[in-house]
């Protein structure tokens, strides 16, 4: 299974190839520090990525978020063909004792050389208003987009998963069961 | 060799330096090397106890990707677990290709010692134990990917030997788990289970053991419950021998094989009644090391022509060793477990073995032997046949495919 090879936006790759090619044209006169930083999109990978299989309604999506650059990078959004409405959502205690899941402000920062896990009960990528069902086995996309406006496309497989029920700040629907 | 073993062996050595010492220093020759050699045999007998830590093996692994699928040509695990499982009428092909590839997915990590994806009890999965996966598809499977069946791909014939139960036989899908650990083994299974319910239900499963990791050399002939030595003429893996028994080279099963399971009662009360004379002459071979009763080591072969004082065979003519051998062209490869299970009624014990045989095509190789077996073989008094199945075994796959692709992809 393909779960941990990850695909770039082509235009991603446009624009490093064009740095490239910028930074070689100019290599006489450029000392190291002219040169471009990686994007937010360049830095991050997802491993072990699955979303939960769902017939209707919400689901939500897992993985590793590493970022292997110098900088610190913000997710802010993130888009799926499975999903009319994705959020990033947090799981938080309300108060009374229980934990809920919210959409988190401000997006999800990933430190510089560290890793975002998003796991069930936990951080993570959801999905509000599914477009088909996501039966197990499928293989779904996903698009991140970073605070500095760049995108990591990656496929995350589908899993049945009996967990990650955590109810909605808010509401009293829980994430589409699988049955 | 795990890292305790490494240490024992390295004092050994050093111990081994020190006695040539003293043999230049001016020793007898003869009596240093008889020293050194009882004294490496100490040091390894007692590098266990002298470290305080047992050798621990649950993090040793056997790849998963390659061109056959582990868990056949594999040292055999202690522990394995077959269960077969009958496809939900629902279950398209794409249903098939989708369930593949998250099982698939699911054996190559937990086979790698990581958590499958989604899994619950992560730690379960920390020592695999030489843990393998082995897919195996029935005839049922192959007509639902619209696939053509190899001839074999078949229930056996009936023979008159066998009072075969639903609940031991046939099925659509075969998962043959294998582990030096048991509840790797369960964790294992309930893992590919939970992954397998949306598209498949259990139809029956069969644990079965061996001799416990450590009890005995890896690669020793396994005993059943008769207290045989039972699985003596195998080929060897890693042989052309044993490529050209096991490996089928037609169509989408090329790379793979073929298995029949037959899960077989032993009755060991009458068994008891038999003396050891007469358990070694229905067998053909002594009970003491699995040698023909016409030899003294377990790999000398039988003299099928020699015969005794009275002039008969001293393998007789009813020895399942000669009656399972024939003229030796039909040749398959056996993998089987034990199994032991409470009795039920006044009975003492429920046990039998559960006959695993590798083949590339059973109509050709298995077949013949089982005819030659239901016709006659003293052993038949005391076993009896009351499950059986036949898989496809597909070939292995490489880090981007699944196991079925050469079917369902």
């Amino acid at each position: 299974m393909n779960t941990r090879t990850t695909h770039r936006p082509a235009v991603t790759l446009t624009l490093a190839a064009t740095a490239v090619l910028a930074l070689a044209g100019c290599a006489t006169t450029a000392p190291d520090q002219s040169a471009e930083p990686a994007t937010a999109g360049q830095s991050v990978t997802i491993t072990d990525a699955w979303v939960k299989a769902a017939d209707d309604g919400m689901s939500a999506a897992f993985g590793d978020l590493t970022n292997t650059g110098d900088a610190d990078v913000i997710l802010v959004s993130v888009t799926s063909p499975a999903s009319t409405s994705m959020q990033l959502h947090e799981t938080v205690d309300n108060g009374s004792g229980s934990m809920v899941m919210q959409e988190r402000d401000g997006g999800f920062t990933i430190p510089a050389g560290g890793t975002l896990t998003l796991e069930p009960g936990g951080n993570h990528l959801m999905l509000m208003d599914l477009t088909a069902p996501i039966l197990a086995g499928d293989e779904i996309e996903f698009t991140l987009t970073f605070s500095d406006g760049s995108d990591y496309a990656f496929t995350a497989p589908a899993k049945d998963y009996s967990g990650a029920n955590e109810t909605y700040m808010g509401d009293d629907m829980n994430m589409g069961g699988n049955d | 060799m795990t890292p305790v073993r490494d240490a024992g062996s390295g004092r050994g050595v050093n111990r081994r330096q020190l006695l040539i010492g003293g043999a230049v220093a001016g020793l007898g020759a003869a009596a240093a090397i008889g020293a050194d050699l009882a004294l490496t045999a100490q040091d390894r007998a007692s590098s266990t106890p002298t470290t305080g830590t047992e050798a621990v093996t649950g993090g040793e692994t056997i790849a998963f990707h390659g061109p056959h699928q582990a868990g056949i040509a594999a040292v055999p695990q202690a522990h394995a677990t077959f269960i077969a499982l009958d496809l939900r009428p629902s279950t398209s092909r794409d249903g098939l290709r989708r369930m593949m590839r998250i099982l698939t997915d699911d054996a190559a990590r937990l086979t790698q010692g990581e958590a499958a994806l989604a899994d619950s009890e992560a730690e379960l999965a920390a020592a695999p134990a030489r843990l393998t996966v082995t897919f195996g598809f029935g005839p049922g499977l192959v007509a639902r990917a619209g696939g053509d069946a190899p001839e074999w791909l078949a229930p056996l014939p009936a023979f008159s030997i066998d009072r075969l139960e639903d609940a031991w036989s046939g099925g659509d899908l075969l998962i043959d788990i294998a582990s030096d650990d048991p509840l790797t083994v369960a964790h294992t299974a309930r893992m590919l289970l939970k992954d397998a319910r949306r598209f498949a239900t259990v139809r029956w499963r069969q644990d079965g053991f061996r001799r416990a990791r450590g009890t005995e050399q890896p690669g020793t002939t396994m005993r059943n419950l008769f207290g045989q030595v039972d699985g003596t003429v195998n080929p060897t893996p890693g042989t052309h021998d044993f490529d050209a028994v096991v490996w089928a080279t037609d169509g989408w099963v090329a790379g793979g094989t073929s298995l029949v399971i037959r899960r077989i009662r032993m009755t060991l009360d009458t068994w008891d009644e038999l003396d050891r004379s007469g358990r070694e002459q229905s067998i053909g071979r002594t009970l003491s090391n699995g040698a023909p009763l016409t030899g003294t080591k377990e790999t000398d072969e039988p003299d099928f022509t020699a015969t005794g004082t009275a002039g008969f065979p001293v393998i007789p003519d009813f020895a399942h060793i000669r009656r399972a051998r024939g003229d030796g062209t039909e040749r398959i490869y056996r993998r089987s477990y034990n199994y032991d299970l409470p009795p039920t009624g006044d009975g003492v014990s429920e046990s039998g073995l559960i006959f695993a045989s590798y083949q590339s095509d059973v109509i050709a190789q298995f077949l013949p032997i089982q005819r030659r077996l239901d016709e006659l073989d003293l052993l038949n008094q005391w076993t009896i046949p009351i499950g059986s199945a036949v898989f496809a075994i597909p070939p292995g796959c490489d880090r981007d495919g699944f196991i079925g692709e050469t079917l369902l992809a």
